[in-house]
């Protein structure tokens, strides 16, 4: 490397730590504290200069490995090598996802710790093959999923605490209820394109908070809804002490009682409602609905000129997603036995929609592993409560930098021509 | 009556600040195609600026209007750097990518955002005393007084000063010339010398600067602030953007006035528990009879 390229750097690393001076100076500078009347300022200075010479040592760096010409960085090489793997032996890999999934409560390591954080991935893994169906098959971008996800949960937590109906009643209710839901919105907005259907969809998402929080006389307002009852293994209780005249789970096996086997069914429980969401949509993108969906999603015009229906079919697209979406909703409200509105935050919609694109759109296996990796990272960055999020904005930013089209950029179709390549 | 014309001087002021939002919204998407999700919180970290400014200044004791010009100047240089910050990071590598890729990293950049103003000011509310008090009053002798506080009549003059300069700066400069041919065709403007790289840069600059305005008013009309007022605001003024046609400018300050109003007249006359779902009630009422908004030029589409 020449002297006049260290130089070049060197100039534009101090112009970034102006810039980063800049950025940081007044908000991390100058932290606003209240004391008694009014706010009172408290300077950080030297938290300033330490991140001001994190970023300038940060650039110099990046110069001179883009100097060098080594451009394709760690994280681009990781992520080829991922994608290499698990296209060309995407059956081989579900397979054995699937069989770890099974075996993971058993295995030595799994704590309580563990498991919670599975089933939160499990949860969220439903969501995004539920979200996969709308953005990634049909093509519409929803921003407002959570909407859904709150009316599955609503309706799983009413019907329950009002007629005390047991989990599996309620089930398949809350999907009914959270597609009746998507035909409701979708009817009026799906003609909309791209992005003011995007908006559209927000709205509603926020709209449905709204009502939620205000309407006090049926969701219980911002106090949320207590004592949803916990699902039972084919009636069999999970109680230390079950009620007169009842057996519960771990008298009837014989076992010795412990809170894990209530944690390990609802593990196992999410698993094959996930899986079940899964071969649906396998199933589904066979089916001249599904490939009307994935038409759709490629040209409009052409599909209109070939005789689909465009809003029917977008319809269902809606309504099956949003059905999806109400199952998981009544998981987690019987998972939690607690709900309330502070759940289902236009956020919530954000982390379903960014697991959805940057597993790579329309891809199955992509989901599992965007959410294991987003979930993962704001998991390992839990005991720093206040970083998490950042963390895993970070993360949103850098895969789409660095993966634009997701960590699989899955978007073959699913039939092809005689003749085609495949 | 009288207390209608109360709502409607409120709706205004209200309106004012939606709409010097809605203009970065609309001004990106013009030219980029792209919503910037970041945008809300560029004016949440606007009001911050202008909060920590008119604290340092207070203690200076200086006349109040040159206080004000200092912290529109501080709060807008400081901003700027945001937008052009967020531009380069997140959403210049991506472009000529699918259309979805650079809407995730500004939800990204949103959620960066957000929370790291949260660590660096702490998730309280940060109160601030008002600093431009009293006003005129109207209809004295009748039942319902109505008052226009000077803060709105500073709020909305600067809006209409503000709007002067920058429909200037569109119409008739190099600049404007420059970014709205951007809008048309990129390739082709590129093709004729012009930088279509910095073009986009000075459009982020110039919508985060309106956006930091914005936040200086927030802080001054509403007193009080916090980390996460940039995400219902900024969906307000996406609604405004969208209402008015999304890359129109004069629409984007219409759709800003409309959703004002609105919200105004709905807090007053109908509840204010579902204020928010009136804004957006309407979004989807307007969008199913005028798809592209009020002054959006209608798209067609092409095989």
């Amino acid at each position: 490397m020449e002297k006049k390229d260290i130089i070049q750097s060197f100039k534009d690393s101090l112009f970034t730590g102006l810039i980063a001076l800049a950025l940081f100076g007044p908000i991390v500078g100058l932290r606003t504290e209240s004391k008694g009347e009014g706010l009172f300022i408290t300077p950080q200075w030297g938290l300033v200069f330490l991140l001001v010479g994190l970023c300038i040592l940060g650039r110099f760096l990046i110069n001179l490995n883009s100097a060098r010409k080594t451009e394709i960085t760690f994280f681009s090489k990781f992520t080829s090598k991922f994608s290499v793997i698990t296209e060309d032996k995407a059956k081989h890999f579900a397979i054995t996802a699937i069989l770890f999934a099974v075996v993971f409560p058993f295995l030595p390591f799994t704590d309580r710790y563990f498991m919670d954080v599975a089933i939160m991935i499990l949860t969220y893994i439903m969501l995004g093959w539920g979200l996969n169906i709308v953005v990634g098959l049909a093509g519409l971008l929803d921003l407002g999923y959570v909407a859904f996800y709150a009316v599955g949960a609503y309706s799983y937590a009413l019907i329950a605490t009002t007629f005390g109906w047991s989990f599996w009643i309620c089930l398949p209710l809350a999907g009914v209820f959270a597609a009746f839901f998507g035909i409701l919105l979708g009817f009026p907005v799906l003609r909309l394109r791209g992005d003011y259907l995007a908006i559209v969809t927000l709205g509603f998402g926020e709209i449905i908070r709204i009502i939620l929080i205000n309407w006090y006389e049926v969701t219980n307002g911002p106090d949320g809804i207590t004592g949803i009852p916990r699902p039972s293994f084919f009636g069999l209780p999970f109680k230390r002490s079950p009620d007169e005249g009842e057996t519960s789970f771990h008298l009837f096996f014989n076992l010795e009682y412990s809170t894990m086997h209530r944690i390990i069914f609802l593990y196992y429980l999410i698993l094959i409602l996930a899986l079940i969401t899964n071969y649906f949509t396998l199933k589904i993108r066979k089916l001249p609905v599904g490939r009307a969906w994935e038409a759709l999603r490629e040209d409009e015009i052409a599909c209109k000129s070939l005789g689909v229906n465009p809003t029917n079919t977008k319809l269902t697209a809606f309504a099956i997603g949003a059905m999806f979406g109400g199952f998981a909703g009544s998981f987690f409200a019987t998972r939690q036995a607690f709900i309330s509105p502070e759940s289902f935050t236009f956020i919530e919609s954000a982390i379903i929609v960014a697991i959805v694109v940057l597993g790579g759109m329309g891809s199955q296996t992509g989901v599992v592993l965007a959410s294991i990796f987003l979930i993962g990272i704001t998991e390992m960055f839990r005991d720093l409560e206040q970083y998490r999020m950042i963390a895993f904005g970070g993360a949103m930013v850098l895969i789409m930098v660095f993966k634009p089209k997701g960590i699989l950029a899955n978007r073959k179709p699913t039939i092809l021509m005689h003749g085609d390549k495949k | 009556m009288e207390y209608f014309i109360q709502q409607l001087v409120n709706g205004i002021t209200l309106g004012s600040i939606y709409g010097l939002i809605a203009i970065g919204y609309t001004m990106v998407y013009g030219i980029i195609g792209m919503i910037n999700f970041a945008h809300g919180d560029i004016f949440m970290i606007g009001a911050f600026v202008a909060l920590i400014s008119f604290i340092i200044f207070g203690l200076t004791g200086v006349a109040l209007p040159i206080i004000l010009l200092l912290v529109l100047l501080i709060a807008m240089l400081f901003t700027a750097c945001y937008g052009w910050t967020v531009e380069k990071l997140a959403y210049k590598p991506l472009r000529g990518s699918f259309r979805l890729a650079p809407l995730i990293s500004a939800l990204g950049m949103s959620i960066v955002l957000q929370n790291y103003v949260q660590v660096a000011q702490g998730a309280r509310v940060k109160p601030m005393q008002p600093l431009i008090s009293g006003g005129l009053e109207f209809f004295k002798n009748s039942e319902f007084i109505v008052t226009v506080s000077y803060l709105q009549i500073f709020i909305v003059i600067l809006t209409i000063i503000l709007m002067g300069i920058f429909t200037y700066l569109i119409t008739k400069t190099d600049l404007g010339r420059a970014q709205r041919a951007c809008e048309q065709d990129r390739t082709m403007t590129a093709l004729l010398g012009i930088n279509v790289d910095r073009t986009i840069s000075i459009t982020f600059i110039i919508g985060s600067s309106l956006a930091s305005v914005a936040g200086m008013m927030f802080v001054l009309y509403y007193g009080v602030i916090d980390f996460y007022i940039g995400f219902l605001a900024g969906i307000k003024a996406f609604t405004a953007a969208v209402l008015g046609g999304i890359g129109s400018l004069p629409g984007a300050m219409l759709g800003g006035l409309l959703i004002g109003l609105i919200e105004t007249f709905w807090a007053g006359y109908v509840s204010l528990e579902y204020k928010d779902v009136a804004a957006f009630s309407v979004l989807i009422v307007v969008l199913i009879f005028f798809p592209t908004g009020f002054l959006g030029k209608p798209d067609i589409e092409k095989v």
